[in-house]
């Protein structure tokens, strides 16, 4: 393998159902920032079927170059026929780093590609940046210039790890969604396109669908909210969970919840914030009746301001809180509701 | 019907996670258990065995206490455990790992092969695919629940995705890799657990790996190096306070966030 034949930052530009998914477009911010000190540009790889009208917005997004597969075989998702897909992209076009995001699909079709491509992949980076490996210089070692250096958390979140794949390429990261920041959408903006086809044959390695099952969701994305009223097991009950709607209405955000209220029932998975959920990063977090276990914190740490309620003064989550208030949470959120209210009429009048 | 079951032997976080004076994992110092998701791909093995008499093999990877994790699953129902260890496959990646794993596979008649998610210690998802793509086989990941028709040769399992499921079927050889919900792993017997102490291990070393070349096996042959490790460094605790009454609670939020413009 010749290093030096892999050029310009790739990322997979996921699409369900023909509508792209957010993660490509923070996946775009990303390699932009990343494109800069290598001074190469952004490739996105769209993979589906009918998906050729969805380059425009990822020229908006940040992409300089559009690389479109576009086959029947590939109009739902299958590790098969997708992995081919962007493995030949890969070997064709010949990427220095290559970005998937760290969703059900990208967490499938990342090992298996990479796997084929014969190079390393780091799993759930939360940061990535350009540097030097090792980042110290060690006597009697190459030091390597312009690695993409991906930082990810591992041990439920205990410890942190910064990888390196100084002897491969592509360099290989699946990005954990909700936490890249995503550009401000240049309107009009054009980019390359390139459409490339590596010929689908059906063989044992590819699956039959035999049905597809929509959840049926009326909650918005808590990954988008700007304010979270996130609520634990302390809540007490589904029932209760009236207290943080009302919160939440008042304040113009969204509820969320952490991983024990999903195991009793009382909320759907896909308000789960934490490890096993969802990462969050609104402007406000409230974490109310969350005791702050390191799965949960996980996920919401880098909220800009963490409120916490609890009666318990030991309760984990005060350590990371901005602001922590010892209390009942049955006292106080009833009448936080009726002072927001009247603090905003006070505003707007 | 032959199905293997990959599992792994990681620390328990359950207990509290401990760390070295240098900031690593102090390993030693924390519970080893079976994985959990490898856990429930066993308990679908084994319900493949109540249910036709589907032969379940264990294979671990890693130091030789791993063989302990054999035994558990040998006292819950299996028949066979293999023990892959060497000094030569220490500090590998997912790369090596599928590799090395790969390589004992090869040695085995194999109708099903389940594997975990994922490993509670690293969390990557990344081995299961990767096995399944040195061996060429299909590979349906995120495994809810799992049903096979030996006849027709083919395995029907519903894949869990973010806010859908698909209902999906593979041929054949297949391998696939278990959520928690494929199965509540049932208790040790008291009669397996005897088995389990007489059981004999298989153990393979590097020799013992089919078709696989030094350059791909252990630290040397992984891709991705570590360039820093540390534990992590977390947002310090801000204020903590304790009114008198909920009014002064309610004072003291909306004063902070009025103060921050944050609403």
């Amino acid at each position: 393998m010749n290093l030096e034949d892999y050029k310009g930052v790739f990322i997979y530009a996921q699409q369900v159902d023909n509508e792209i998914s957010p993660i490509a477009y923070e996946l775009l911010g990303k390699a932009r920032e990343l494109a800069e000190p290598l001074g190469t540009n952004v490739t996105a790889v769209l993979v589906g079927s009918g998906v050729k009208d969805l380059c425009g917005s990822l020229a908006e997004y940040g992409a300089d170059r559009v690389i479109v597969v576009d086959d029947p075989e590939l109009k739902d998702y299958r590790t098969e026929p997708y992995a081919h897909a962007l493995a030949s992209v890969i070997n064709e076009y010949k990427p220095e780093i290559m970005l998937v995001g760290a969703t059900a699909i990208g967490r499938d079709l990342g090992p298996t590609v990479s796997a084929r491509v014969k190079t390393g992949l780091t799993a759930d980076c939360t940061s990535l940046e350009i540097g030097d490996f090792p980042i110290t210089p060690v006597p009697g070692k190459e030091s390597k210039h312009n690695q993409l250096l991906m930082t990810r958390p591992a041990f439920g979140g205990n410890t942190i790890a910064t990888i390196a794949c100084p002897d491969n390429r592509p360099q290989m990261a699946t990005v954990r969604p909700g936490v890249m920041q995503k550009i401000e959408p240049k309107k009009g903006a054009a980019a390359e396109i390139i459409e490339y086809n590596p010929g689908f044959t059906p063989n044992n390695r590819y699956v039959t669908i035999k049905e597809i099952v929509k959840a049926v969701s009326d909650t918005a994305d808590i990954m988008d909210a700007k304010i979270l009223v996130s609520g634990g097991r302390g809540v007490g009950s589904s029932e209760n969970f009236a207290l943080l709607d009302d919160l939440a209405a008042a304040l113009g955000g969204t509820v969320s919840c952490s991983r024990a209220v999903v195991d009793a029932g009382w909320k759907p998975k896909d308000l789960q914030v934490g490890q096993t959920g969802k990462t969050v990063r609104p402007q406000i977090y409230f974490a109310i009746g969350i005791s702050g276990a390191i799965q949960h914190v996980a996920g919401m740490e880098e909220s800009d301001i963490i409120v916490a309620i609890n009666k318990d003064e030991d309760a984990p989550i005060f350590d990371v809180a901005d602001y922590g208030i010892v209390g009942d949470l049955n006292k106080i959120v009833p009448k936080l509701t009726e002072e927001i209210k009247a603090y905003k009429a006070a505003k707007a009048g | 019907m032959k199905v293997v079951v990959c599992v792994k032997q990681v620390p328990d976080t359950k207990g509290g996670v401990k760390f070295n004076p240098d900031g690593t994992l102090d390993r030693a110092a924390m519970l080893a258990i079976m994985n959990p998701d490898d856990k429930a791909g066993l308990e679908a093995a084994l319900k493949l065995k109540d249910k036709y008499g589907a032969e379940v093999t264990v294979l671990t990877m890693g130091l030789p206490k791993a063989a302990d994790v054999l035994r558990e699953a040998i006292a819950m129902g299996a028949d066979k455990g293999v023990l892959v260890t060497d000094r030569v496959l220490g500090g590998a990646d997912t790369w090596a790992t599928s590799t090395t794993i790969a390589g004992a596979l090869r040695n085995l008649e194999y109708d099903l092969i389940i594997t975990g998610r994922q490993a509670i210690d690293g969390d990557t998802a990344q081995v299961g695919p990767q096995i399944a793509e040195h061996l060429g086989l299909p590979v349906i990941s995120y495994a809810e629940e799992l049903e096979v028709d030996e006849a027709a040769k083919k395995v029907t399992v519903k894949r869990q995705f973010d806010d859908r499921y698909m209902m999906l079927e593979a041929s054949l050889p297949c391998l696939v890799t278990a959520l928690s919900e494929l199965g509540e792993p049932r208790y040790m017997t008291p009669g397996g657990i005897f088995d389990a102490v007489d059981a004999e291990i298989t153990t393979w070393g590097r020799n013992d790996l089919k078709d696989v070349d030094d350059s791909n096996l252990g630290l040397a042959g992984s891709p991705t190096k570590i360039a820093k490790a540390s534990d992590k460094v977390r947002k310090g605790a801000g204020e903590k306070v304790t009114p008198d009454s909920p009014e002064d609670a309610v004072k003291y939020i909306i004063g902070k966030l009025d103060e921050k413009h944050a609403i």
